[in-house]
């Protein structure tokens, strides 16, 4: 790097030659953003998200401890194949079973659209939706100043009011994974707090399988004892 | 242009420094997408990979409590593992062949494991469940030990629900499904 000392023969005045020490560091500060900015991202996008889940416990549990849920505010998913999901509200008497209109089916929403599960799940949680997102408007005006444990607080107390929207789960054999996070997901982004993951029944077996057939299943099958 | 370079260059040590380097994983899954923000837990987590056959692994992050897992459960199944196994074991980051078949997995090299784990899969049949053991002995040295579960999302119903109940058999009421985030849709 330093002075090299050139010529000798031209001339017997040997002036040495001053050359430029300096190295040029830009592109190795061009290389050092680059990797930086690779780091960055591989780092924080490399984690995963977890999606807890609080399943009962599967000891026999007694009568008066069950939660109390209104009949008219639940609504029941039973996760299909394809992605398709049928559901119906509150609870089936017996008249309703031979009806095969007694469910309906519908799809997954996706990112962009409402249309399906979401659309059904805001209209019928309307309330619980619009104190939620006052509650998130309320959080942002005061600039995230909110503490974790009164936000919580009051989003749990939104979210288990007796009149909230309560969902039950059931995914079938013929549903995989994503639905059951999909459905999952639901919940979150429509501010379900009151909702279990239940095995499907054979009635409700039975009254997918009698819309399927439009009501030829259930012509031909009994309408099994158990719900 | 100096003092920038300098700032650079530390913050470029900083992130390789800190980045994490995640476990390998026998087989490739493509975890379903949820708008959940929660990140996973640095530390003290065990994961429950369960691949398209319904064939589970397990992952126990703390090098430590694997190694005291293994050192019960081979008493419990009546098998001897020997120093250098247990190096080996320790290494591995996935736990997946039965108990039975240990101390000869674990003699094989390093790189065929992965090939031998996907033959086998923990026994996590109603006779046979190792699976649950391995959990049972690892929350009994830390009950506070988050346990995830990790599965591709093609994964048909009745293989989850498998690995739930059985979770669910041994009090493990809350768990959590590892998804990887896609953006809420508007105005939520």
């Amino acid at each position: 790097m330093a002075q090299i000392k050139t010529g000798g023969d031209g001339g017997g005045r040997s002036e040495p030659k001053k050359y430029d020490t300096r190295v040029d560091f830009t592109p190795m500060v061009d290389m050092m953003l680059l990797l930086l900015t690779f780091f960055m991202f591989v780092t924080t996008l490399s984690k995963p998200q977890i999606m807890d889940i609080a399943m009962p416990s599967d000891a026999e549990i007694m009568e008066d401890e069950t939660p109390k849920v209104k009949e008219s505010r639940a609504i029941t998913l039973l996760l299909g194949e394809e992605d398709k999901v049928y559901y119906y509200l509150g609870k089936i008497d017996e008249s309703s079973y031979s009806d095969y209109t007694t469910i309906k089916e519908t799809t997954y929403s996706t990112r962009t659209s409402n249309e399906g599960l979401r659309a059904i799940l805001l209209e019928r949680n309307a309330e619980a939706v619009n104190q939620m997102r006052e509650l998130k408007l309320e959080r942002l005006e005061r600039g995230d100043k909110m503490p974790v444990e009164e936000f919580n607080e009051r989003s749990n107390k939104i979210k288990g009011d007796i009149d909230a929207l309560t969902v039950v789960i059931k995914p079938l054999e013929s549903s995989n994974y994503r639905n059951l996070v999909d459905a999952l997901d639901e919940m979150q982004i429509c501010s379900v707090g009151k909702y279990a993951i239940v095995d499907a029944t054979e009635g409700d077996l039975f009254l997918v399988e009698n819309y399927r057939t439009r009501g030829a299943y259930g012509e031909a099958n009994l309408i099994p004892e158990a719900r | 242009m100096t003092a920038m370079s300098d700032v650079t260059v530390l913050l470029l040590t900083f992130f390789i420094l800190t980045a994490t380097f995640l476990p390998p994983e026998p087989f490739r899954v493509v975890a379903p997408a949820s708008v959940m923000e929660i990140k996973i837990p640095e530390y003290n987590v065990m994961t429950v990979l369960i691949d398209l056959d319904g064939k589970v692994f397990l992952n126990i992050d703390r090098p430590d409590v694997r190694l005291q897992a293994l050192e019960q459960m081979a008493s419990e199944y009546g098998v001897t593992i020997t120093d250098q196994q247990k190096r080996v074991f320790v290494e591995q980051p996935f736990i997946g062949v039965p108990m039975n078949r240990m101390p000869a997995f674990l003699d094989l090299p390093m790189t065929e494991h992965d090939a031998a784990m996907r033959q086998y899969g923990i026994p996590n049949d109603s006779t046979n469940n190792q699976f649950t053991d391995w959990i049972q002995k690892a929350r009994a040295i830390d009950s506070d030990m988050k346990i995830t579960l990790k599965a591709d999302e093609s994964t048909p119903y009745p293989i989850i629900e498998k690995v739930m109940k059985d979770l669910v058999h041994i009090k493990a009421n809350r768990y959590s499904f590892i998804t990887v985030l896609r953006g809420a849709p508007e105005g939520f």
